[in-house]
């Protein structure tokens, strides 16, 4: 048998002071990430904070200065640009502040038509959201996320007890902060989709915590000796082999999807490929010390 | 055993000849004809296939504005029939109005006739002075609330009608909420050309202009009772330079587009231009004669949409019920004029409160960039398997082929619509879809480990990984379920595929690889297991 992880015997629960300074700052950090991005509205994509947003291919190569040149002049100064360099393509996104400006997207066209007659350009995508709606959107995102964390306590209560279940919503929150963390750091926006790889990973990274929860559960049945960090330690060491193949295998498929899966996609699918890892990470770190801490040492019986 | 055996793989048999049944119409042509067209289909989003997406929102209050002011019209006219002159009229609100009348028995006379002859308008006397007597106008509650629901419905049947004409292939429109309808255009070329056709209110008003008004005065501000100050719009052909000529004319219109049968394409052959040629109906015709007789040498202002086409002079009596109108157009924007004064204007003006217009040309990327991602997921994941599982790998990824397949089988029963996220969810479920055969093969080294029997290993490998491997699929779900029921178009695509490959893979990988390691184990008991 090929195995990649062998008879480890880490003591997981001993690095816990460092992890949970890590993860501890972090989730501080994050929280303040979020607080700027409610009040400010930096960070976010056109779907949540309303605006416009066109994807333009021009047929040579064009400089980002001079794009830039032709919208400001054209009375666009605070447009944000991105470019995919080798295939000429550029993301030109006003934001939504502007209230009520009509056909911005057609603004914008026009003005690179005349700016840039000598390079002419397909429009590949326009998309312009009123504010009326990107508030909506936003709203329903929040309540996505919202009944999502209710969903995940109740099956988490009812498949273990209560102070498991509490500490693998917790870890999954972990999860979900660090993704708004990184990406805030990165400048990297966060729109719909982001919010649906949010969504995705908290599913996902609930699989691998319950995996390690379900080993220590049987182990707390098999053996009545020991300390409870003991036994978290036994029982992470045993599906350390499973929890990072089966994130292997998932995160293969998004570094493909990264990758090859083309520039609408990209920030979908670094979300995700970020979230695999953060997930087994926070089972392994975050989840377990978190039950040790809160049960106290005592090896008692789990429910059910 | 061997029944059981045979027992389950017949089931997966007849599954995988009915998925395949359903899953070549929407890869192939080459089939026979009924076979294809009965078929439900996948069919390909409009980020996949390009398109136009809108979301409007229906302006309700001017609807009722709008009605508001034609009601008060209405009412002078019937006053002035009666002999009650009217000083003046004012708006009071979106939904009231105020008729000043001279003092004196005005009032009453005033109230008793509009009382018998309108129902939908409350009538009440307002205040009374020495010089002046005020009527108030309201619309019924219950009119105000028809308005509301029919301004709606009338809206997406003439953004329909429009939409027809334009002639898109499978078109969505659809009311949403109390006064939003979303306009879904696949494959749509012109695109900018059919947002501007469904957005246009494309209100026709034939209006006099009034001769004896001041321009220059009206430009200050200060207009005489009953007139309204417009703009002619010129289009200079060389240069495409637009410019406006104010012009006076009197708001009440005499003809409004209501009374057009239909509407043509013409072509002027001397100057080249097109033009668009109008039939009235019998009353509008009756009523266009009427006015042309008695107004000959008088201008009559073409308006579309509070914008003066063209105000050409009435040389005679017109009696046959055609009219046109010129204004340096090109054949697209004449030909479109035509189309909206064929499908009636919007009951209210619609404020475009989303658009995403996905060119073709991403479309087509966006599936080849999906394609490649997934057969390169697909490959990094397959090979993974082989070399670390080795023939308990082969199973998996056989049992990785079927859930593919019954997931695309799926897709089309439901006739489900493949979105780019969604390519994404069935990646994504290819990674989650080995994690199943990860926990179970894990577990089946363990007990080997343990120096149990090959049999004895699998059993339990299975038995034991079962509720896991439920678990992760069950809380994959729940977000899943989440995002299809909170997500919009794309994002409901993710969740579909996300969610069946899913499900699906409780069933191949707990029945599908199963049944051949048992298949295996009795034909030749086991020693070792290749795992």
């Amino acid at each position: 048998m090929l195995e990649i992880i062998k008879n480890t015997n880490i003591d997981f629960m001993r690095l816990k002071k460092y992890t949970f300074a890590f993860s501890g700052s972090v989730i501080l950090f994050g929280l303040y990430a979020i607080f700027q991005i409610y009040t400010s509205g930096a960070n976010l994509g056109i779907d949540l904070a309303g605006g416009t947003a066109l994807q333009v291919r021009f047929e040579q190569q064009v400089h980002m200065e001079q794009v830039r040149q032709v919208l400001t002049d054209g009375g666009f100064p605070e447009a944000s640009l991105q470019s995919v360099p080798r295939e000429n393509i550029f993301i030109i996104k006003v934001s939504g502040k502007r209230e009520e400006e009509k056909m911005v997207g057609q603004k914008v066209v026009g003005l690179l038509e005349q700016g840039l007659p000598s390079n002419p350009h397909i429009v590949e995508s326009i998309a312009e959201i009123g504010p009326a709606i990107g508030k909506k959107l936003r709203t329903d995102a929040i309540f996505a996320l919202a009944i999502s964390a209710l969903a995940i306590i109740i099956y988490l209560a009812w498949r273990f007890e209560f102070k498991f279940g509490v500490a693998a919503a917790l870890a999954t929150f972990h999860d979900v902060i660090m993704l708004v963390s990184i990406f805030f750091l990165l400048g990297r926006e966060m729109d719909l989709l982001f919010i649906t790889a949010l969504l995705t990973i908290g599913g996902y990274s609930l699989t691998d915590t319950v995996v390690v929860f379900d080993r220590i559960r049987e182990n707390i049945r098999l053996r009545k000796r020991g300390t409870f960090s003991e036994t978290i330690n036994l029982s992470v060491n045993e599906v350390l082999s499973r929890t990072v193949i089966t994130s292997i295998t998932t995160f293969m498929a998004c570094i493909a999807l990264l990758v090859f899966g083309g520039v609408v996609l990209k920030d979908f699918s670094l979300a995700l490929a970020l979230g695999i890892i953060i997930g087994t990470y926070s089972s392994v770190f975050v989840a377990s010390p978190i039950v040790a801490m809160w049960r106290g040492e005592k090896m008692v019986q789990v429910r059910r | 055993m061997w029944k059981s055996i045979w027992g389950r793989t017949t089931l997966i048999a007849v599954l995988t000849v009915a998925s395949i049944v359903l899953v070549l119409p929407s890869l192939t042509d080459i089939l026979p004809a009924a076979w294809q067209e009965k078929s439900p289909k996948i069919s390909l989003g409009l980020d996949l296939q390009g398109g136009v997406f809108l979301r409007l929102a229906v302006e309700i209050d001017k609807a009722i504005e709008n009605t508001t002011m034609r009601y008060a019209d209405d009412a002078r006219a019937i006053l002035r029939g009666k002999g009650i002159p009217v000083l003046a009229m004012a708006k009071d609100g979106i939904e009231g109005f105020s008729l000043t009348l001279p003092p004196g028995e005005f009032a009453d006379r005033a109230l008793r006739v509009l009382k018998e002859e309108v129902g939908t308008i409350d009538y009440t006397l307002g205040s009374v002075t020495s010089s002046t007597a005020t009527i108030k106008g309201g619309v019924t509650a219950n009119e105000v609330q028809a308005i509301r629901t029919n301004s709606v419905s009338q809206a997406v049947e003439t953004i329909r009608n429009r939409i027809d004409q334009f002639g898109v292939r499978e078109p969505q429109i659809v009311a949403e909420g109390e006064n939003r309808i979303v306009v879904q255009l696949p494959g749509v070329k012109d695109q900018q050309r059919a947002i501007e056709l469904i957005g246009k209110t494309a209100l026709l008003e034939f209006k006099l202009v009034d001769e004896g008004a001041s321009v220059e005065e009206a430009l200050k501000g200060s207009l005489p009772a009953g007139d309204q100050l417009l703009y002619i719009k010129n289009v200079e052909p060389q240069t495409g330079r637009i410019t406006k000529t104010p012009i006076v004319v009197k708001r009440r219109a005499v003809l409004t587009g209501d009374s057009i049968k239909t509407a043509r394409v013409n072509f002027q052959s001397q100057r080249g231009g097109a033009y668009v040629g109008l039939s009235f109906d019998n009353r509008g015709a009756r009523i266009f004669d009427r006015v042309t007789a008695e107004n000959v040498k008088r201008r009559l202002a073409i308006v579309l949409d509070d914008t003066v086409y063209s105000a050409p002079v009435i040389q005679e009596r017109i009696s046959g019920g055609e009219a046109q109108i010129s204004g340096s157009f090109t054949p697209e924007e004449a030909s479109d004029l035509a189309i909206v004064l064929r499908a009636g204007s919007l009951p209210a003006p619609v404020k475009i409160i989303q658009n995403v217009s996905i060119g073709p040309s991403l479309g087509r990327d966006s599936i080849e960039q999906g394609i490649r991602a997934a057969i390169i997921g697909a490959t990094l994941v397959v090979g993974f398997m082989l070399v670390y599982y080795r023939l308990a790998g082969v199973i998996a990824d056989g049992a990785l082929v079927f859930n593919i397949l019954f997931l695309l089988a799926g897709m089309s029963a439901l006739r489900a619509t493949l979105t780019l996220p969604g390519i994404a969810g069935i990646i994504l479920a290819i990674g989650m879809a080995v994690d199943s055969n990860v926990l179970i093969f894990e577990r089946i080294r363990e007990e080997l480990r343990s120096k149990k029997t090959v049999r004895a290993s699998i059993d339990a490998g299975y038995d034991k990984a079962f509720w896991t491997v439920v678990d992760s699929h069950v809380t994959t779900l729940i977000t899943a379920i989440i995002l299809f029921q909170f997500g919009t178009g794309p994002i409901k695509g993710f969740a579909v595929t996300l969610s069946m490959g899913v499900a699906i893979n409780l069933f191949t990988a707990l029945v599908c690889t199963r049944v051949v390691f048992d298949y295996l184990n009795a034909k030749r008991p086991m020693q070792t297991l290749s795992i």
